[in-house]
């Protein structure tokens, strides 16, 4: 009976997020049919352009790199019952921070380098969420809106730097951006390590080393989460803070930690772009990354499996969303408004299936 | 620089800057006395913002386009009201759904329809009115003079709605669903009517609190040009404890500060500074600067009707 039900519960975890999606695009067809389209053409040519050939995959991939990191920075937080809307300033004060760091240390191995680098990613993310995480703890201020705020300081804060302190100069490039960061203080492209498994990826590719560090810590979150003491906190304080509290957890100190973790795991969602691919801090980069975090995370249940497949989905999306551009005139921001329609219809579908269980049990 | 700063202009252009504020801020008002955490109010803003644009630059009718934008507004929040009443989802989880369909809406739409990236074309708002009397007095009656007739608008809909809410028995019932809805239930009192309605009317103000901002204020839509007005617009409210007046007076505070900012621009200090200004303060002000504020008890919370 309970193995039963667990089965069910397995298929419904696969089967709503898969449901959701497909409800989405079936409404995001129906605006592409108020525009004129044919939705089916468009799709069959925008999802062939992202996915038909080696070279999409590989922008599939590079995209999906810095969601499953974004996904993970929420994902965590939510486990711990707090909502981090800041993963987007986080990851811009992470990813500025590694920049500097990386430009103004000295010349190194990158052995030494590379590490503390990624290092400070993850502290410039962790600054950056603790502040909201302090005040939710010893104030109980709401984390939502204070993230949101720090969001705003960070685009600022973050802009003022790369345009005033740490400018490249001497270059006519429109945005502001820091110098080039050293190679001992950058990760590789895959391009090579594709062909060699007969996958013709071209070294152009932006598909860089970040790929394995964002899967390293799928599986390491994963760990934390079910398998430490600290992950148990966690989860106990998000799940039922007054029993957690009675049962000797530190809630306090455990919503500021969750928040640190959560942080970090959002800082180093700026090594893909910052640290593999344009080596350099490029004014607000992200363009909404840490938003989309928060889709991921959703659709992918919170768990590390979950956000590995959502990653790939919205890393594909991002990919349509040039080929939307590239093939109709069809604004690219409607893959945003299918983000959109995705988050609702996971949230309801979830909402009603769980009250269907809880209805089933009364009797 | 000082004296420009304190100025009866700095004045009335806090005044300005509080208007779109305190529309949303009421509708926050109204949304948690019910029960029901909007943090949709910045998308809402937002996509007021654009359809008076829209239905200015078709229609030509800033009256009108306001009225539209308050309508798609409450479309919006009708969405709020149904995902996070009925279904039950989390409605912090909702409302940033529905902000990111605002966002990526509005764009959308916006590159369709003005065909240009960025911005609409220069709109025509309000013909401003003047108070009589008041105006012709010197120095305050800078105040009265060449208003947008939204900010007056706005003064007596704070009026109205602390009246509504705590000298009607409609506002009474509206209160005693955030309250405790089980006793309100028990009472007769349709929980999930007042908090429709409570949602949908914040959609309407928090819509024309966005045509503010691009009829009166911008002239003009910009994507994304609400900045996080709708969540200062919130902080606004927790600040005024949930009261209209309260909230007005912190909005008008908001409003001091943005005015500032704009008149600090171009003295030294770096304009990304200065426009942390508002952020910060919502900031401190949420830290509890003014004292602990107590939300309606049943805020954020969904109510299961009983099943008997």
């Amino acid at each position: 009976m309970k193995e039963d039900s667990f089965m069910k519960g397995l298929l419904w975890n696969i089967l709503s997020p898969l449901f959701s999606v497909l409800l989405a695009l079936i409404l995001g067809g129906f605006v592409i049919l108020s525009l004129g389209y044919n939705p089916i053409e468009i799709y069959a040519q925008v999802i062939g352009f992202a996915l038909g050939n080696p070279i999409g995959w590989g922008y599939v991939l590079f995209n999906s790199t810095s969601l499953i990191l974004a996904g993970l920075a929420v994902a965590v937080a939510f486990k711990g019952g707090l909502f981090n809307i800041g993963v987007e300033g986080q990851l811009l004060v992470g990813g500025l921070l590694s920049a500097v760091v990386g430009l103004s240390l000295p010349k190194m191995p990158w052995i030494i380098h590379f590490p503390i680098v990624l290092l400070s990613a993850m502290v410039g993310g962790m600054i950056w969420a603790g502040i909201p995480g302090f005040l939710k703890a010893k104030l109980g201020v709401h984390e939502v809106i204070n993230t949101i705020m720090m969001n705003w300081i960070a685009y600022a804060l973050t802009n003022y730097l790369v345009v005033n302190v740490v400018r490249e100069t001497g270059v006519v490039y429109p945005l502001p951006q820091t110098a080039e960061l050293p190679p001992s203080a950058t990760l590789p492209r895959l391009g090579g390590f594709f062909q060699k498994f007969g996958i013709n990826i071209p070294e152009s590719n932006p598909v860089n080393a970040s790929l394995f560090i964002s899967l390293f810590m799928l599986i390491l979150v994963y760990y934390l989460l079910w398998r430490t003491k600290i992950g148990y906190e966690i989860r106990a304080v998000g799940s039922n803070s007054l029993a957690a509290e009675n049962g000797g957890i530190n809630i306090q100190r455990t919503i500021i930690k969750t928040m640190f973790l959560s942080g970090a795991l959002a800082g180093l969602a700026s090594i893909n772009d910052v640290l593999g691919y344009r080596h350099r801090f490029l004014d607000n980069f992200s363009h909404g990354l840490g938003f989309t975090g928060i889709a991921v995370a959703l659709l992918g249940k919170n768990h590390p499996v979950g956000i590995l497949f959502a990653s790939l989905l919205f890393g594909a999306l991002y990919r349509m969303a040039i080929g939307m551009d590239v093939f109709t005139h069809i604004p690219r921001e409607i893959i945003s408004i299918l983000q959109a329609l995705i988050i609702i219809t996971v949230a309801v579908g979830n909402e009603i299936f769980t009250r269907m269980i809880m209805r089933r049990r009364k009797f | 620089m000082i004296s420009a700063l304190f100025s009866w202009e700095t004045i009335a252009s806090a005044i300005r800057m509080a208007t779109p504020l305190a529309f949303a801020s009421l509708g926050g008002v109204y949304s948690e006395r019910s029960g029901v955490v909007n943090i949709a109010l910045e998308g809402i803003m937002l996509v007021g913002a654009f359809f008076a644009a829209v239905f200015v630059y078709f229609f030509k009718n800033p009256w009108f386009a306001i009225f539209m934008a308050g309508i798609f507004g409450t479309f919006l929040s009708l969405i709020h009201a149904i995902v996070s009443i009925n279904f039950k989802v989390n409605q912090i989880v909702s409302g940033v759904a529905l902000n990111m369909l605002a966002t990526g809406g509005t764009t959308f739409l916006s590159r369709l329809i003005f065909k240009a990236a960025g911005s609409s074309p220069h709109l025509e708002g309000l013909a401003p009115w003047s108070i009589p009397g008041l105006s012709s007095i010197p120095g305050i009656g800078k105040l009265f003079l060449n208003l947008s007739p939204l900010i007056i608008i706005m003064f007596f809909t704070v009026i109205f709605s602390h009246f509504i809410l705590f000298k009607t028995v409609f506002g009474l019932r509206l209160r005693s669903v955030g309250e405790n809805p089980h006793a309100a239930d028990t009472l007769g009192i349709n929980v999930y009517l007042y908090r429709y309605i409570a949602v949908l009317i914040s959609g309407f103000l928090g819509g024309v609190g966005g045509a503010f901002l691009s009829l009166e204020h911008a002239r003009v839509f910009v994507e994304t040009m609400t900045v996080g007005r709708g969540f200062i617009a919130l902080a606004a409210m927790i600040f005024g404890k949930w009261t209209p007046f309260g909230s007005l007076g912190a909005c008008l505070l908001f409003g001091l500060a943005e005015a500032i900012r704009m008149r600090l621009e171009g003295v030294g200090i770096p304009t990304q500074f200065i426009q942390m200004i508002p952020y910060i303060l919502t900031m401190l002000i949420l830290a509890g600067v003014v004292g602990k504020a107590t939300a309606p008890a049943a805020d954020g919370i969904p109510y299961e009707k009983e099943e008997l």
